[in-house]
């Protein structure tokens, strides 16, 4: 019988067969942010402990830095500036590698890495970060741990895992014009709940798949954590392929060569069966929203804010109760036209070049929508720079924008900047949580495009409306 | 770390779903480069009345009298779902909780419980739901008894449930052992490894 993709890079790490459904892994890459890899790395250097393979070990500063122009290693998270310097001390002594402030491949961890062909087709890597999962998208096995099991993966080059369960979904058809990486997989989480993919490693196939750029394939992969799975991966082809050649990491020359040769022998065999599998019909997915506390809690921008009363199962209809408040929201109001506070583009999940310039083309001659808060953080300071090249850091600042320098920023809350108490804000980030980007802070995800229409309407609206100049 | 064998303690019933570690512990709470004193910012989004206040809330099951002795929290499916990060753990140990009862788990979340003494227990819907009700009627009295040899869960309504763990886990909690010492004993095996690896995959190595 064939092998799924998962099975193929999980037999070429195995190190051993612990024997009860866990193997020690042998893990490829670590990355860290400033966040838990200062307390990893802090723990192993307390421990006597050292770093076996630091040259493969790469950190980024990207959480608790500031991001407004100008930032030095005062940040405005409280208590931040420990966090900084102690991962920038540790990391020395330990001598991996560290994306630093004013390196000008610093950004946010899982967009940097990629970009710097650290991560590649059939590696294993790991990082104390849940949305590592990001990184499968090069075909790659990545996925998120804690700090302790970062502590362990820096020592021993190994970690102990439970084999996975492995699932296919499978995107069939092709999304309608406007529709995004992001818009997919709202949906997928939307019809199949935040814990569907439990316990999974998933695949993530079918023709939208084979025609999504790499950009997308990262949206895409980023939010398998959102949807409960161990990890996300999308088998590499031609188009991973070519994005990978010349970064800084990559192979060269005949070792290019050769590992082209191991990546084209991955993916999954036709005849692999997978523990479970779903499809999705991508023709008649429109701009998807949240209008709740979890990512599951999602509709098309067409749709309405859903009434709990309608949910027979009492665990959702709690849950959508409690969203409900906290979102100030009452059912049966239509996600078209609720007016929001702030508009905010950034994150892992879509803050890349081709994000920015989706969102820019909506942007562009226009000017947000008075009372606003409209905020683009570029998701690494590569991502940054090229957009900067070819002026679209003009475009936003023009319309009222926010340009900022590269980090997580206000995707998540951390004592510091935020998005406002029981502001109403539309983000290109991952999750809605409750407090995420800010105390009491009303987060409705959606796509860098919905993002940008909402911020120049001044409310959630479908991108489709506005007609890009 | 400290050994798990068998623990009888009050249950806690905090039956939401999808309680992510960001509500268990708030990243704003994370002030220092430290696994200690977490134990303060645990659930603080909904333990405290206001955004950093320390006055509790009295309707946050936490601060009611016989649950504030709990060692045992019930919950809803996809428990610690959410960020890595490991802080959600380290204040749940030092809050007091040793055992977690819920349908489903986030993975990493799952795999800190092991790395730090605590122990995540896997048990349908209907059964926790039935053991919140015994729990309720009588905090103090009824509590729930587990014990990981047996990988057993018993309440005072008799009842005793199964659950399923990997026995690398299991005898990591009742060893106590650290995780890195242990893999370290198989550090020819991972040397060998490497050294084969390197002939097939040398695009792998910086
Ligand atoms: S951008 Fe947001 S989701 Fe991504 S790593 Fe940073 S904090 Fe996490």
């Amino acid at each position: 019988m064939g092998r799924t993709i998962i099975e193929k890079l999980w037999d070429a790490h195995s190190v051993a067969d612990l024997g009860d459904g866990s193997h020690l892994l042998y893990i490829d890459r670590v990355m860290f942010h400033e966040r838990t890899g200062s307390i990893a790395l802090k723990g192993l250097e307390a421990a006597g402990r050292k770093v076996r393979n630091p040259e493969q070990v790469f950190g980024c500063m990207d959480h608790i830095v500031d991001t407004i122009p100008g930032r030095t290693d005062e940040t405005m998270v409280p208590g931040g500036n420990a966090f900084i310097t102690t991962t920038r001390d540790a990391a020395q002594k330990a001598g991996v590698n560290l994306f630093d402030l004013g390196d000008d491949r610093q950004g946010i961890v899982h967009v940097v890495s990629p970009e710097q062909g650290i991560v590649l087709p059939g590696v294993t890597l790991v990082c104390p970060d849940s949305h590592t999962c990001t990184q499968g998208a090069v075909g790659a096995l990545a996925w998120g741990i804690g700090s302790t099991e970062a502590e362990h993966a820096m020592a021993t080059k190994t970690l102990v895992v439970k084999k996975p369960k492995t699932m296919r979904v499978r995107f069939d058809g092709q999304p309608g014009l406007g529709i995004t990486a992001k818009d997919l997989i709202l949906r997928l989480i939307g019809e199949y709940t935040a814990a569907g993919g439990g316990g999974y490693a998933i695949e993530f196939a079918g023709e939208a798949i084979r025609a999504m750029p790499m950009e997308a394939r990262f949206t895409l992969c980023n939010m398998a954590v959102e949807f409960g799975a161990w990890t996300g991966i999308i088998a590499p082809d031609e188009c991973t392929y070519a994005y990978c050649d010349g970064r800084p990491f990559a192979p060269k020359a005949h070792v290019w060569e050769q590992a082209l040769a191991h990546w084209k022998t991955l993916p999954s065999d036709a005849d692999a069966v997978f523990d479970k599998e779903i499809v999705i019909d991508c023709a008649d997915i429109v701009p998807q929203v949240t209008w709740g506390t979890s990512p599951q809690h999602e509709t098309g921008i067409d749709g309405v804010v859903p009434d709990p009363a309608n949910e027979p199962d009492a665990n959702r209809r709690q849950s959508i109760e409690r969203a409900l408040e906290y979102m100030d929201l009452t059912p049966g109001t239509p996600l078209e036209g609720l007016p929001i506070d702030s508009a905010f583009i950034g994150s892992c999940t879509n803050a890349r070049l081709s994000d920015l310039r989706a969102a820019g083309a909506i942007v562009k001659g226009r000017k947000v929508a008075a009372g606003v808060k409209a905020i683009v953080v570029p998701g690494s300071s590569q991502v940054k720079l090229a957009a900067e090249a070819e002026g679209l850091d003009a475009v936003f600042t023009e319309a009222g924008f926010e340009w900022r320098e590269s980090g997580c920023s206000m995707c998540f809350f951390a004592g510091g900047e935020n998005l406002g108490q029981e502001k109403r804000a539309v983000s290109s980030t991952n999750r809605n949580f409750e407090n995420r980007q800010g105390p009491r802070t009303r987060t409705h995800l959606a796509s860098p495009a919905m993002v940008a229409a909402a911020a120049i309407a001044g409310h959630l609206t479908d991108v489709r409306k506005l007609e890009q100049s | 770390m400290e050994k798990f064998i068998e623990l009888t303690a009050i249950a806690a019933p905090l039956l939401r779903i999808n309680i992510d570690t960001d509500a268990i512990i708030p990243s704003r709470e994370l002030k220092r480069v430290s696994k200690k004193g977490l134990g303060t910012g645990l659930f603080a989004g909904w333990r405290y009345t206001e955004l950093g206040s320390r006055i509790e809330n009295p309707d946050f099951i936490l601060n009611q009298p016989p649950y504030r002795d709990a060692g045992i929290l019930l919950s809803g499916a996809n428990f610690g779902c959410g960020s890595s990060r490991e802080h959600a753990v380290w204040s749940l140990a030092e809050w007091g909780i040793r055992a977690i009862i819920a349908p489903s788990f986030g993975a990493i979340f799952y795999s800190n419980c092991v790395r730090n003494g605590i122990l995540p227990v896997i048990l349908d819907d209907e059964r926790i739901a039935t053991l919140a009700d015994i729990v309720s009627a009588n905090p103090a009295e009824n509590r729930i008894a587990i014990d990981l040899e047996q990988q057993t869960v018993v309440a005072v309504d008799g009842g005793t449930d199964t659950f399923d763990i990997t026995p690398a886990d299991r005898r990591m909690l009742m060893e106590g052992l650290d995780p890195i010492a242990v893999t370290m004993q198989r550090d020819d095996e991972i040397l060998a490894f490497q050294a084969r690896d390197r002939l097939k995959r040398p695009w792998v190595y910086l």
